[in-house]
Parts: structure tokens; C-alpha cells; sequence
């Protein structure tokens, strides 16, 4: 048996009372993909510090090639040829192509750069990942995030690399991309490198990985070889429950129309988009990135400029700010939670009573307790885990977070809850809590508009999907007569 | 490919513009003396004056900082050096030959010296705070400012220092030539032995070495290149290896270089040393930058676009001049240039969406 290109054995690491690592280990051979996979809150983002030496273990100890390795800073880690590529990329936007792959090579210091002479390594490195027609001085600001990815690929090739390590690559990446993403990994496992794939959408790792190690609450619980174990069994590894769980369903029965969206238009020269939605329904919207749902529900919600057509809602005609739309009753819930959904410096309370402060006030000062009282509530109606209802929200986790601005959108007393990507980036507990409580807000009479790239949630989740392509609302059918295949060749129809 | 490169004309397409601007008005109002040979070696003197120091404030604002000193630490270590030249052992020999020359001589030499560490000085005290503390690069220079005002003032006794005519030697008084134009450092060349002499100030000799050195600096060495990397995104930097604190650190310190020629160039223009002229000078000096094409996020700027931000400013305020505007209102305009540049300059790069749904009528975004 060849010695394991990486060994991480017995790992533990804890941050005063919480254990964070507990006797974790992996083994990556050169040529193949480990994939790992955790929840959030798995340990897969301390694991990742230990490797590249960003937190020093307590306790257990790396091997790279046999040799003992112990990184005091990532410098260490990127020396020792471990190239990690994480989701937020590390490259200077500002510099060209070439430079940022050339970043902190060519010598230190006051040396004179010879473009020139590096210029055939970096086209070199840039075939190897199937970017020959990029220009090496382009900026790297301006490319896309998939090329983006692999101009950091290239750098970690330039820099003789012997493991790469993705964490959630394709998250922001259309399917197209992915394809070639996964078309370069099979090149660099011919050439011997081992990578680590972290991700949660099982269907890529079983593409991609050719062995798999879980991670739940700290502890390894389960690795082996992808083709002996089925996706059932992983999930019930990373969830540590049964599966049936996952898409808890609520009954609900729709009612009459709420939303009745007119000929609207974004811009004088995008589609023209007609559509309708009832109370008591979860509506879902599908389609590739680029495909137009986030402007479209942007302009629904008035953040963006309407530029024909007409929104009618409960009833009344929908114009105006968008002050005028959540007295209507919408509410929306943004994709990017970090900058659009919550005040990150603010308390939970701040946070939940956001922009819906007017039923506390008198004389324009605040009844502060009434307004405590509100918010320990929704606290508990979304299951927020936090200690404190006065706790900071950047200190919750990805999930918990989320579940706060849900509780926002509630606390306005939303009659349509429009979610964009609201399970992005959640552990798969904290998902199926989200789903359950579309159920709830459902059965209860209100509307959820359900946007999402992720098929399989769709599918479960909602009552009716719509397809959206190129701007345009392509076809509207229950969630019972579309399938992952049909609502795929739809997205990628080409037709206006 | 064509847009980036009309783009990169921006500052230089201004530039034109407002000489158009000026002279036509200059005719119209004023005595026609705007394009003339003598004015324009009176503004590129001039503008001699805020280029320099701009170069430095250049390297700065690229790597992500900026420094709100440079206007007090120029006229600091004017100052010094107009106290050196005040006690001054012997006179100035009017050629190398007298006796007295060679006392003379080490005791410029020792004053520039001088100058040139208290500049650098600075710098290094405003880089060293920068990187050893976790405070903006605004608030440390905003604090360093007054103390380096507060410096001159106690070195000048709160009062200017003069230097006595006789101490200060003939090349220096030549370094800025301005509106007492007619003696030059370098003499004037003949073009081809015609009747057409080309007189080329001193003080942009200077600028244009100075120049040279720092865009080649920029462009083809390492160092360059990791300053871009840290204004471009400094965690990407530290990754891969750059010492951000030591290049910072000795980023402002070369700043501090260019500072000092600057004022080398301010004292043989006023010829004497006053702290308080600083406070405010910075301000055109960033203005520079930025009309230049420097981004104060990091990660953007030129050393030619600087050189022709100092050359707009100048025009402007030489134009209004010979047009008898008062300074007052010249001070608007130039306010008003600046805020145009910038607005430009983030259209340029990411962009008010505001804006853009007002000229186009293209479907914009994604997702």
C-alpha cells in the first residue's frame, strides 16, 4: 500500500469548553479525490485551519509523504505544497492575470520582475486548466468567478502543489462551469495530485470523489470508497437521523390568487413576465444563474426600477417604494444575507424588529419592552439557537442567521414571503427546519415565492414551480409534473 | 479593448480639455497670454511642485493607504533646510573655486542630507504606526500631521525662517524657475542650431527623473508589484508570502523621500521656510492622484495620470489667474474637478446603479 500523499491522524482541538475536533483523521493518496463532507458546524472549517496551520492542533499529527508536518502559518502550508481554494478567492482583482498567478514568486524583495521570461510557465499553467485563450494580461477583476477558480488553480499549480484542497467550488458556479471544473480535477489526478472536495451536494461528490470521510460534531464518523456506499447512507451519517426527515412536509391547501403579475418588465428591452400566485401556496422559481429571478424579484419588491407592466397584490394595486410594499404585506428575503439580509454589528433584536419598529412607538420613542417581548417570541417560533436575544447576529452560525431574517419578514407580518436562495450555504438540519416552517407559513394561509438553484428542494418543497431562462418566465406546472431533467432543459432552452 | 484604452486617456483627454477651455476664454477676457512658451514653463513649474510629492502620495494610494502629512512634512523639512542654509558657516561661493567653497559645499551637502532623512523620517514613523497598529492609515497621518506642524513650528521658533540671500547657492535659487523665468539650471538647447531655444525648467528635469524612477519602480519590479497586491486585497497578499507590514512600511517611507525633494522644491520657490504653508498642501496632492486615475480603495493608479492630475490642477489655477479670478473661487472649481474625478472614477470601476439605469436601456445584472 503506497504511503498516503497527506495523513491527518488523531486531530483534536478545542476552544475552551467546546471540543471543536475530536480524534479526526483522513488520508489523501496522490491521484484521488477525498471528498468531505459536514454540515456546517461539522468541524470541516477547523479541520481546514489546522491543515493549512492557521490553529495549531492539540492534540494528533500531520504526515505529508511520510514526513511530519507542522505548519505554524499558512505560508507554511502553501510551501509544503498544499494549495487550498476557498469560496471567497484569494486574488487581487486589481492585478492581471499573470501577476496574481506569479504572486510571491520570481524572487523577494526589490528584484526586477522578467514578465517576459515567466510568461511561458503561466501559459503552461493556464493550458493545463483549460484557459489557453485567456490573455495573461487581462484583468483578473473582470473574468468570471469560474475562470476566477482556476487562475487560482494555476497558481497553485505554478507553485508545484501535491494537494489541492476546494472548499464549496461550485457554489456560485453555473452548470456549465462545473463540468469543466470537474474536467480539470480528472486532469490534475492524472498528474498525480491529491485533492480534497469539500461539498455538500452529494451528486457532485459522486461524480467527482473517488473516496469519501464524514464529519458530524466534531468526530469522524464514516469513510470508505463513494462507489460502496449510497447517498442515503451519507446522509444519515452527516445527520446522524433518518433521511425520511429531510423535506418535512405540512399539508396545505392553496387558495385564491394573492399576486397577479402583469406584463412586468425590468428594463424597456427584458421579456415581458406574467404570472400569478395563490394564498397558501409555495410557489418555486428555477432557473440558471443569470436567468433573471433575483432582478425580477427585486423589481416585484421595488428595489428595482419597473418599467411596464403591473403588480397586483391582495387586491390592490402595487407601486411606489418599496415602504409601500411591505405595507401591502411583502416581504423579501435577500440572497445575500451577509450585506442585504441582516445588520451584522446589531443584535438579534435589532434585527427581528428591523423596519417594522412603528408598532412600538409613541411620540416617536421606542416602548422597549413591548418590543423584547416580540422578539423573544419569534425567537423561539423560528427556533433561533442563539444564548441571548441581545447577542450580536454576526455571531451566529450560517443557519441561525438565516433564521433571523426569516424572522424579520415575519415580524412585518408578511403575507408573501419571498425567499431568494434561503437554504444557501445551511446545514442540512437547519434546512429541513426551514422547510418545515414554508409548510407552516403555507397552512397558515400565507404565500411563500420560493427561489432556488438547488432541483432536489424544489421539487420536494413546493406546490408549483416556474422556469425562468434568459430573463424570460418560460413555463409554470405543478411541482408533481416537472422532474430535475425537465426543468434542466427548459433553464437551458435557448429559444427568447 | 479599445474602451480600456480610451479609459486610460481619461485624465489626458481632461487635461486638453481645459487648456481648450482656458484659452478660449483667455482670448475672450483675458490678455491671450495663456498658450504661450513662458506660461507653460511657468505651469509645469508649478505643477512641479505638487507632482513630487504626489509621486509618493502615488505608491501610497495604491497600496491601500493614504497620508493626510505629506503637506506638513513637506514644508518641515523645508524648514530644515532653509535653517541650515540660515546658519550656514560661510557665504555661498559664486564658483567652486573659492576659498570656502569646499566648507560650503559638505555644509549643503550635509543640509540636504538632512532634509532628506527628516522626510524619510517621517515616512517611516507614519508606516511604522500603520503597520504596527491596527489604526486606518487616515486617522494615523491625520495625527501625524499636526505633529509634524507642530515640529516646524518649534524648529522655526513659530515665526518663518529666512535664509540670508548670500547663503543660498545659485543652483538651488535655479531649481524652480517659475515666473522669474529666465535663468534655467540646465541651459537652453538650440533645436538643431535653429533661432528656437528650448528652455526646459529645472524643477521638471526633476519631476521627469523622478518620474522615470518611480513608474519603472511600479511597473517592472517585485516590490511594485506586491504594492499593488496589497492595495488590490492584502489578505491575497499576506497568502502568498508578502510582508505586508515591511512593504507598507517602507512605502510611506519612500514617500517620505519624495516629500523631501518636494520641499527642496517649495524652499527654492518661496525661499524661505514656513510650517503653516503645509497644512493644505496635501490636499492637492491627493487631488493629483486621484484625477490621475488613482482609486483610494488600492490597487489603481499611475504615475503619468498623477503627473498629469498635478498638470490640471496647475492649469486650473494658472487660467483663472491670468483671467483675474479671485483664488476664492478658483478653489471652488478645483473642488469641483475633484468631485467629478472621483464620480468618474467609480463609474469607471463599478458603478452607481443609479446611473446606469439612466443612460442605458440594456438588461444589466445576473441571477
Amino acid at each position: 500500500m503506497t504511503t498516503p500523499l497527506l495523513q491527518m491522524k488523531d486531530i483534536r482541538k478545542r476552544f475552551g469548553p467546546t471540543v471543536a475536533l475530536d480524534q479526526v483523521g483522513l488520508e489523501v493518496h496522490a491521484g484521488e479525490v477525498l471528498a468531505l463532507i459536514g454540515e456546517n458546524g461539522a468541524g470541516k472549517s477547523t479541520l481546514l485551519k489546522v491543515l493549512s496551520g492557521a490553529h495549531r492542533s492539540d492534540a494528533g499529527e500531520m504526515l505529508i509523504a511520510g514526513e511530519l508536518y507542522r505548519p505554524r502559518r499558512p505560508l507554511d502550508a502553501r510551501n509544503a505544497g498544499i494549495a487550498m481554494i476557498y469560496q471567497e478567492l484569494n486574488l487581487a482583482p486589481d492585478l492581471s492575470v499573470e501577476d496574481n498567478i506569479l504572486l510571491g514568486h520570481s524572487g523577494t524583495g526589490g528584484g526586477s520582475l522578467f514578465r517576459k521570461k515567466q510568461r511561458q510557465r503561466v501559459l503552461d499553467v493556464l493550458q493545463m486548466v483549460g484557459l489557453d485563450s485567456l490573455d495573461p494580461t487581462a484583468i483578473v477583476g473582470q473574468q468570471s468567478v469560474a475562470t476566477q477558480q482556476l487562475i487560482e488553480v494555476s497558481r497553485a499549480l505554478i507553485s508545484n502543489a501535491k494537494i489541492i484542497l476546494f472548499d464549496e467550488p461550485t457554489s456560485s458556479l453555473p452548470q456549465k462551469d462545473v463540468a469543466q471544473l470537474f474536467k480539470i480535477i480528472a486532469r490534475l489526478k492524472e498528474q498525480k495530485i491529491g485533492i480534497i472536495y469539500i461539498s455538500h451536494f452529494l451528486e457532485e461528490v459522486r461524480t467527482v470523489a473517488d473516496r469519501y470521510c464524514v464529519l458530524r460534531d466534531g468526530k469522524g464518523v464514516g469513510e470508505g470508497s463513494i462507489a460502496e456506499v449510497s447517498d442515503a447512507q451519507i446522509i444519515a451519517l452527516m445527520v446522524g437521523r433518518d433521511v425520511s426527515d429531510l423535506y418535512p412536509t405540512i399539508p396545505h391547501q392553496p387558495g385564491d390568487t394573492i399576486l397577479c403579475v402583469k406584463g412586468v418588465k425590468g428594463h424597456a428591452t427584458s421579456p415581458s413576465i406574467d404570472f400569478s400566485i395563490r394564498s397558501g401556496e409555495i410557489f418555486g422559481l428555477a432557473g440558471l444563474v443569470g436567468s433573471g429571478r433575483t432582478e425580477l424579484v427585486r423589481t416585484l419588491f421595488g428595489l428595482d426600477y419597473l418599467a411596464a407592466g403591473s403588480i397586483e397584490f391582495d387586491g390592490q394595486k402595487i407601486h411606489g417604494s418599496v415602504k409601500a410594499r411591505m405595507n401591502a404585506g411583502m416581504g423579501l428575503l435577500s440572497e445575500d444575507r451577509k450585506h442585504e439580509g441582516l445588520a451584522q454589528e446589531l443584535p438579534i433584536i435589532e434585527n427581528t424588529t428591523l423596519g417594522s419598529l412603528g408598532r412600538y412607538t409613541r411620540f416617536g420613542l421606542i416602548n422597549l419592552r413591548a418590543r423584547e417581548k416580540a422578539a423573544i417570541d419569534l425567537m423561539k417560533t423560528v427556533e433561533v439557537k442563539a444564548h441571548s436575544e441581545y447577542q450580536n447576529v454576526s455571531e451566529l452560525s450560517g443557519g441561525n442567521q438565516q433564521k433571523v431574517a426569516i424572522a424579520r419578514i415575519l415580524h412585518q407580518n408578511a403575507k408573501l414571503l419571498i425567499m431568494d436562495e434561503p437554504t444557501k450555504g445551511i446545514d442540512v438540519g437547519t434546512k429541513s427546519e426551514i422547510y418545515r416552517m414554508m409548510g407552516e407559513l403555507a397552512a397558515a394561509g400565507k404565500t411563500v415565492l420560493f427561489i432556488s438553484s438547488y432541483l432536489p428542494e424544489l421539487l420536494a418543497v413546493c406546490d408549483r414551480i416556474g422556469v425562468m431562462a434568459r430573463g424570460g418566465l418560460k413555463e409554470i406546472r405543478d411541482a408533481a409534473d416537472w422532474s430535475e431533467d425537465s426543468i434542466m432543459s427548459v433553464a437551458t432552452s435557448s429559444e427568447r | 479593448m479599445l474602451k480600456k484604452q480610451l479609459w486610460k486617456l481619461g485624465p489626458l483627454l481632461a487635461f486638453f480639455a481645459i487648456l481648450v477651455f482656458f484659452w478660449l476664454a483667455d482670448r475672450t477676457w483675458g490678455q491671450g497670454q495663456f498658450i504661450s512658451a513662458r506660461n507653460f514653463r511657468v505651469m509645469m513649474s508649478s505643477a512641479a511642485l505638487i507632482a513630487v510629492p504626489a509621486f509618493g502620495m502615488t505608491i501610497i494610494i495604491i497600496s491601500g493607504g493614504i497620508d493626510l502629512s505629506a503637506g506638513t512634512a513637506l514644508t518641515l523639512c523645508g524648514t530644515v533646510l532653509a535653517l541650515m542654509l540660515k546658519h550656514a558657516p560661510v557665504a555661498a561661493p559664486e564658483t567652486l573655486l573659492e576659498s570656502g567653497s569646499m566648507q560650503f559645499t559638505l555644509w549643503m551637502g550635509f543640509a540636504l542630507l538632512l532634509m532628506v532623512l527628516t522626510g524619510a523620517g517621517c515616512g517611516m514613523v507614519n508606516g511604522t504606526l500603520i503597520s504596527a497598529t491596527k489604526v486606518v492609515p487616515f486617522i494615523v497621518t491625520l495625527g501625524t500631521m499636526t505633529i509634524y506642524l507642530g515640529i516646524g513650528q518649534i524648529l522655526s521658533q513659530e515665526s518663518t525662517v529666512y535664509a540670508p540671500k548670500e547663503n543660498v547657492p545659485d543652483w538651488l535659487n535655479l531649481c524652480y524657475t517659475g515666473s522669474n523665468a529666465e535663468n534655467y539650471l540646465i541651459p537652453p538647447v538650440n533645436l538643431f542650431g535653429s533661432e528656437i531655444t528650448f528652455k526646459i525648467p529645472s524643477s521638471v528635469f526633476i519631476t521627469l527623473f523622478l518620474a522615470f524612477a518611480a513608474g519603472v519602480l511600479m511597473r517592472y519590479t517585485v516590490f511594485g508589484r506586491n504594492i499593488f497586491a496589497i492595495g488590490s486585497s492584502e489578505s491575497t497578499a499576506r497568502l502568498c508570502g508578502i510582508n505586508a507590514p515591511l512593504t507598507i512600511t517602507a512605502v510611506y517611507t519612500l514617500a517620505g523621500f519624495f516629500v523631501a525633494i518636494g520641499g527642496l522644491l517649495y524652499f527654492a520657490d518661496v525661499k524661505n521656510g514656513n510650517p503653516s504653508d503645509g497644512t493644505g498642501k496635501e490636499l492637492e496632492i491627493i487631488a493629483a492622484v486621484v484625477l490621475g486615475g488613482g482609486s483610494l480603495s488600492g490597487g489603481r493608479g499611475s504615475i503619468v495620470g498623477t503627473m498629469i492630475g498635478a498638470m490640471i490642477i496647475t492649469a486650473i489655477r494658472n487660467g483663472c489667474g491670468l483671467l483675474s479670478i479671485p483664488n476664492t473661487y478658483t478653489l471652488i472649481i478645483i473642488g469641483c474637478i475633484i468631485i467629478v474625478a472621483v464620480v468618474v472614477d467609480q463609474l469607471r470601476h463599478g458603478s452607481p446603479e443609479w446611473f446606469f439605469r439612466m443612460i442605458t436601456r440594456n438588461p444589466r445584472g445576473n441571477s
